[in-house]
């Protein structure tokens, strides 16, 4: 959906532009459509209120007040484009310059700006209307000059972020020029805020000018102008009010506009990325034992039903997963992006990402018995019984504390611990993980420790609540290949020393093959096969299986074609691929 | 040797400078040759420097020292008027597909780019080769008119090697071009290049931390370790009979889908820690 009909479905937006278009297109035809001459005086005729002659009443001299609005439009819409045009101008070229090229151009139109921002605006334009006699141009031309150095700062930090993106450099080996690429990649990228900054500055500009206008040092009277029409309303309010409601409600009206036509540009333009976030409420249903549990598992799921959408948009992500997990035994679920594993492993957590929900499921460990959709129940198992390690060790720590305070405010939420036992046990936890030195890692902050320092602190701070389930997303995703064997040798240690079960969800069928016991294959929500991994890995039962470990690179012959999911699935057509609804 | 190198990089240094912390060095002098026509993969962890190699390459970082030599000419310090005349011959694959593409411009836009500066082509030429070349990538052909965000992963890393091959380059670097991809995905995208690599003679410097990716792909590999080279030699030499322990130790660690296997590589690891230490 283009950019313009997703504004047109605002009303509001729709409102806003239709005021702004009559705006304008009343300055243009002001000398055609107003009933009277803006200066003609009846004095016989004063402080009337609405006919059908004078429909918006006369003021003090018998003027008629719709012409006079009508002809006030012109300068007003005049200063306003005049402002945001050498605001935008300047605004765009200084912010977009600065951001891209950086460096000493960079630092010059900072200083510049800082020195703008500075300058007492007031000042500055009354001494611009004393030298250039009371006219509205230089005034608003000065606005526009001070207002570019808000905007540019705005302008700069969205580009600087803009540069960093490999489309830039991809343009840059291409050959292109700098003002090609500013103009044909930045551009289109700064846009949005470039428009909500110009429809702010526009309502400011009105003020101003409406301001200036009341206070006599704009076009002197009795030309009219919106601030000089409140000003003569304002003297007359005792004895007639009604003259300050044409004025000023046209003035608030535009000023409304220009912020409401802002807000629906910005959310217009942001709509395509973002997702709304409401998360919709099923009611909890009371869990029921299921009857088909086999004995001594240390947890199960039951019917995992997960979706994503509302009423008729509604899509089913994962189809009801069963899962059981031994004391001690790990676990892999393995598939490819939006197979659904990690939303499966998610659900238990009651960290369903928004957007999307468990329709149903039940989970039981040992004698609890908990429905997913209940996520409020969840939260006592969360970090207490299930403990859980991310894709993104750094991610997944707080910047801002040290690596002991983390992992002491975890300590603390199990019993009251003295300051000295606080910190003998941090220390234990971190030597638990092999960490060397581990009193000097705990006073380090997350910047100051490697990747895969970071991702032992994770399996630390999971480990502080003692879990009997140990959940680990990806946890050697993005750590270098020797970081992830020493990861995985120690996830392979605890388990044993500690009896506990994990349930890895990964994409790589090496790490399956190094860690797990027995693991489960999922494709688009649904289990596929489950089986011990020397029985998977020798006699995999399911083609898409069998096609997936066929394209490892490991298994193939160097100098051939690499075997393919989608030409392994092509030749075991005929064979029933359940749940392979692609 | 017969021929001159397409690409020569001589003892090639980077320092980074950071605040007023100690200088990093990313690169301790590196040389290494690429001949027309030939795949070097270059393997490696991260701080190893090897994203920093490909970029002293591109003439996205300037090299501290050393030289970097392109078909005899020295392209180590270029202005940007002289790379523009490189951009034909020099061409990018990175990592991350999703970043690489303008989400606000057409694929069309994206893939004409490499062309514009070039005065022969009129607008129907740059059409066609578009055309031809998403057909090359196994893409439809109204790929031209959406925008990257109606693509996936696998389909938005072909589009990027679209736009690294429209010009009829003689050298692509890869820089990790399906390590964010799925499994089943990356070995499409490493046959796309394969094929293309050999039809259209192209030289490549494929950048990877999995030296079962870089092997194959690459007629020659050579291990980055902190900045220094390591070892080279020929893809399967180097795969079966590492020489350094660091490559010994890169080797093992990476898992083989294969429980029994697995386990003895576990073994090797080990060892290979061992003898680094």
């Amino acid at each position: 959906m283009s950019y313009v009909s997703r504004l047109f479905k605002r009303p509001l937006a729709v409102l806003a532009l239709a005021w702004l278009v009559c705006l304008v297109l009343g300055a243009v035809l002001a000398v055609h459509i107003a009933p009277y001459d803006p200066l003609d005086q009846d004095l016989l005729a004063i402080k009337q209120w609405p006919s059908s002659e004078h429909w918006l009443g006369t003021d003090a001299l018998g003027r008629d007040v719709l012409s006079r609005v009508l002809f006030g439009l012109a300068p007003t819409v005049a200063g306003v484009l005049e402002a945001v045009l050498i605001a935008s101008c300047m605004g765009l070229s200084l912010g977009l310059t600065a951001g891209y090229f950086g460096g000493a151009w960079d630092r010059w139109v900072q200083q510049y700006v800082s020195l703008v921002q500075s300058l007492p605006n007031i000042l500055i334009m009354l001494a611009v209307l004393a030298v250039f006699g009371q006219t509205m141009l230089p005034a608003m031309v000065t606005l526009g000059v001070l207002g570019s150095a808000g905007i540019s700062r705005v302008i700069r930090s969205v580009t600087l972020a803009v540069r960093e993106d490999l489309y830039i450099a991809a343009a840059r080996i291409c050959g292109m020029s700098d003002a090609y690429i500013i103009t044909r990649h930045v551009v289109p990228r700064v846009v949005g805020p470039v428009i909500v900054q110009m429809s702010m500055f526009a309502a400011v500009s009105v003020i101003v000018q409406t301001g200036i206008s009341f206070l006599g040092l704009g076009e002197p009277p009795p030309a009219p102008t919106w601030g000089g029409m409140i000003f003569e309303a304002s003297a007359s309010l005792n004895d007639f009010p009604w003259l300050l409601v044409p004025s000023g409600c046209v003035v608030a009206l535009t000023i409304l506009s220009f912020g409401l036509l802002g807000d629906s540009l910005r959310d217009a333009s942001t709509e395509q990325w973002s997702r709304p976030s409401q998360r919709r409420r099923i009611q909890a249903r009371r869990a029921v034992r299921p009857t088909d549990l086999p004995t001594g598992q240390v947890l199960s799921l039951r019917d995992v039903v997960i979706t994503t959408g509302e009423g008729e948009h509604t899509r089913t992500l994962v189809h009801k997963v069963n899962l059981d997990l031994a004391p001690g035994e790990t676990l892999g679920i393995v598939g490819e992006s939006g197979s659904g594993k990690t939303l499966t492993s998610l659900s238990l957590m009651g960290l369903l990402p928004a957007g999307t929900q468990v329709a149903s499921g039940t989970l039981v460990m040992g004698d609890q018995v908990i429905d997913l959709t209940n996520e409020a129940s969840l939260s006592r198992l969360r970090g207490n019984t299930i403990g859980m390690i991310f894709q993104e060790p750094m991610a997944a720590l707080d910047p801002c504390f040290t690596v002991g305070y983390q992992l002491a405010e975890v300590v603390r939420l199990r019993g009251s611990w003295s300051e000295a036992a606080l910190q003998a046990k941090v220390i234990e936890l971190l030597e638990q993980v092999k960490i060397p030195n581990a009193k000097e890692v705990a006073a380090r902050y997350p910047h100051q420790i490697s990747g895969g320092m970071a991702q032992r602190v994770g399996i630390a701070r999971a480990l502080a609540s003692e879990p009997q389930v140990l959940l680990a997303d990806e946890p050697t995703t993005a750590l270098d290949v020797t970081v992830q064997a020493e990861i995985l040798e120690l996830l392979r240690s605890l388990s044993q020393s500690r009896h506990m079960a994990v349930i890895l969800v990964t994409h790589d069928w090496g790490v399956v093959a190094d860690l797990c016991d027995r693991a489960m294959v999922l494709r688009h929500g649904h289990v596929l096969e489950s089986a011990q991994v020397l029985d998977l890995f020798q006699r995999p039962q399911h083609p898409y299986t069998q096609a997936l470990l066929a394209a490892n690179p490991h298994s193939a012959t160097p100098g051939q074609v690499l075997p393919t999911v989608d030409d392994a699935l092509m030749n075991l057509q005929g064979v029933n691929v359940q749940g392979g609804s692609a | 040797m017969s021929q001159p190198p397409l690409l020569q990089v001589n003892d090639v240094r980077v320092d980074f400078t950071q605040g007023r912390s100690p200088v990093f060095q990313a690169l301790k002098g590196v040389s290494l040759r690429i001949d027309a026509g030939e795949t070097v993969g270059l393997v490696g962890e991260s701080g190893s420097g090897k994203t920093t190699l490909g970029r002293v390459i591109l003439g996205l970082t300037e090299a501290t020292a050393g030289q970097v030599l392109f078909d005899g000419q020295d392209i180590t310090h270029l202005s940007r008027a002289a790379r523009r005349e490189l951009a034909r011959d020099i061409q990018v694959v990175f990592q991350d597909p999703y970043g690489s593409l303008n989400p606000a411009r057409t694929i069309g836009d994206t893939l004409a780019e490499p062309l514009l500066n070039d005065a022969t082509l009129t607008r129907q030429d740059i059409q066609r080769r578009i055309v031809e070349v998403l057909e090359r990538v196994g893409m439809p052909v109204d790929t031209a008119s959406r925008y990257p965000n109606q693509f996936s992963g696998g389909q938005r890393q072909r589009i990027a090697i679209a736009r690294a091959v429209i010009g009829k380059p003689r050298l692509v670097v890869c820089d990790e071009p399906v390590s964010a991809l799925d499994l089943s995905v990356q070995a499409q995208v490493l046959n796309l290049l394969n094929e293309l690599q050999r039809s259209m003679g192209l030289a490549m410097l494929f950048i990877s931390h999995d030296l079962t990716v870089v092997r194959h792909v690459s007629h020659r590999t050579v291990v980055l370790y902190r900045g220094d080279i390591v070892e080279q030699g020929s893809a399967e030499q180097v795969h079966h009979h590492p020489q350094h322990p660091y490559t010994r130790a890169l080797l093992a660690a990476a898992p083989v889908p294969d429980p029994i296997a697995q386990r003895e590589r576990r073994q090797q690891f080990v060892l290979a820690r061992q003898a680094m230490a």
